[in-house]
């Protein structure tokens, strides 16, 4: 039975890549983007840009009340108690890059920083590299069969020692909701600091970070319909006052001699330079779309195509599923056949997914698979892309047995 | 630089080859045909840095030629190796550097293997090649 998306309409770049035959499940990378955001960066340009907290004119007002009205509009997406916890960087990476070094003082060697054995490489090196700076121990949790974080190996390997955790809250190839809650409960039991990279969980449902208790959480725009050069970190006033400044420059400061300087507080000290203006209000306008839509539609739309993904793959002689995916996205590999191979023969037809390690080396490596194909799904996805996929996943295979 | 027979042949047997399936058809039959390497040549320095794939890649001199021998885990790349060793292989010393090996994918009708966002290898492998010249 078709399965339509009634958003679809509202994202123009579907239409144009369908014009040129092209079948887009690869929402994991990155999104394409509604009317409604580009509405929002045309009207921006053409109506006069400024720079921001600089000037007094009119275009400078103008621009520094829409970026400060997305600061407001991130918080209440996220459910933060205030705007100022909420600090605009140039990118998930960058977000856990800043604190990364905004922490590094905080820690002495022999201290242990826990992360888990699914992080892509933008929550594994920031840590790894300041473990190896300040000689700290990188504790990884393992995951269970199923491809979640094992709570029991957690319980011992969380202890006195750790100072910080930093886990994703969905996996970008194994597709499941991790168990955050019981794990930030352990970190938090040890006084440890507490983050959780929401790159891929941020684009499902609604997230309260003030319920999820973390003392920081991370995302990037791009991946949640919104426009790319544009990272979200939100941390609790508490946590966010931890934060040595990292990045200096413009409007970061407060007074600046030759010789010295003092810096603002969070979120402005920790934007240096100008910020990406024009994508913050258009992640304002995306958030107000995305806003305006039937929560439950899209979850239940979402999770419809997902158990049709599913089910498809596990119906295909030898296809094996990675993990247990529970939404969003399914990895896979095919017995017998090289994921390079399938890749090359998906991508001739037009099938945009993506192959390989997903950025997420060690992860591959303990699942003892040089890589996978992963196909996402996006909002505005529908059951004939999915059938497309199908078919020319039963074409490829075909030829390639 | 005039081409061998059997690149010739390469050339006419893609050229006319009428859409995606049968390219990919023809680039399993050369990749099944290409000569395998034995497991003491699939060493680490062998191995082409940047592929999704393994991929290996020696280089020789012989009589004043270029002998190169390539093979990889994934057979569609096998067979871009294949259309790739036919063209460079017997190439005197000083002519390889000259051979513009892009347009010869791309008469083969597989310019597009070579886009940069692809990560089949196949980039990769043309880099290391030229390394391999350069430090001859």
């Amino acid at each position: 039975m078709f399965q339509p998306s009634p958003w679809r309409a509202d994202f123009p770049a579907i239409a144009a890549l369908q014009r040129q035959h092209q079948t887009y499940l690869d929402s994991a990378a990155t999104t394409q983007k509604p009317q409604a955001l580009l509405d929002a960066l045309t009207h921006y340009y053409s109506h006069g840009a400024a720079n921001v907290h600089r000037a007094q004119h009119l275009p400078g007002a103008l621009a520094t009340q829409a970026f400060e009205n997305s600061r407001g509009k991130v918080a209440y997406w996220l459910n933060a108690a205030s705007p100022d916890q909420i600090v605009f960087t140039h990118g998930a990476t960058s977000a856990l890059n800043l604190l990364a070094y905004g922490l590094q003082a905080r820690f002495n060697a022999g201290d242990e920083i826990v992360i888990s054995a699914l992080e892509h490489h933008a929550n594994l090196l920031p840590w790894q590299q300041l473990a190896l700076r300040q000689g700290l121990k990188l504790v990884v949790l393992p995951l269970d069969q199923h491809g979640l974080i094992d709570l029991d190996a957690a319980h011992q390997l969380i202890s006195p020692r750790t100072r910080l955790l930093a886990v994703s809250q969905l996996s970008n190839v194994l597709g499941a909701w991790q168990p955050l809650q019981p794990l930030i409960t352990l970190a938090k039991a040890q006084g440890a600091l507490t983050v959780v990279d929401g790159a891929q969980g941020v684009v499902h449902g609604r997230h309260d970070v003030q319920q999820l208790g973390c003392d920081f959480y991370v995302f990037s725009s791009h991946k949640l319909y919104g426009p790319d050069g544009l990272g979200v970190l939100y941390g609790r006033s508490e946590a966010l006052a931890l934060l040595d400044h990292w990045q200096f420059g413009g409007e970061m400061v407060q007074v600046a001699d030759y010789q010295s300087a003092t810096f603002r507080p969070a979120p402005l000290g920790f934007e240096a330079g100008t910020p990406p203006i024009a994508s913050v209000i258009g992640l304002g306008a995306t958030l107000d779309y995305l806003g305006s839509l039937d929560q439950n539609a899209i979850a239940s739309h979402e999770a419809t195509l997902h158990g049709h993904l599913l089910r498809g793959l596990n119906d295909r002689e030898g296809a094996q599923v990675l993990g247990r995916p529970e939404l969003a996205l399914v990895s896979f590999t095919v017995e017998g056949v090289h994921n390079a191979d399938l890749a090359h023969l998906l991508t001739e037809q037009g099938i945009a997914v993506r192959a390989g390690h997903h950025c997420a080396m060690p992860l591959m490596k303990s699942l003892g698979l040089a890589g996978a194909i992963r196909v996402s799904l996006g909002l505005y996805n529908d059951s004939d892309d999915l059938e497309r996929f199908f078919s020319a996943l039963d074409q490829a295979l075909e030829l390639l047995r | 630089m005039s081409l061998s027979i059997e690149a010739q042949g390469a050339l006419e047997t893609f050229q006319q080859a009428a859409g995606w399936e049968q390219r990919a058809r023809l680039l399993m039959q050369w990749g099944d045909r290409l000569t395998p390497l034995n497991e003491a040549e699939k060493t680490a320095d062998n191995l082409v840095h940047g592929c999704e794939s393994q991929v290996w890649l020696t280089a020789r001199e012989q009589d004043g030629r270029w002998l190169f021998t390539a093979s990889s885990d994934a057979r569609l790349l096998r067979g871009l190796l294949a259309l790739l060793l036919v063209r460079v292989n017997g190439t005197a010393i000083d002519e390889l550097e000259h051979l513009d090996l892009p347009d010869w994918f791309n008469q083969l009708g597989l310019g597009r293997q070579l886009s940069p966002s692809r990560s089949n290898g196949l980039n990769a492998v043309l880099q290391r090649m030229r390394q391999l010249v350069a430090g001859a």
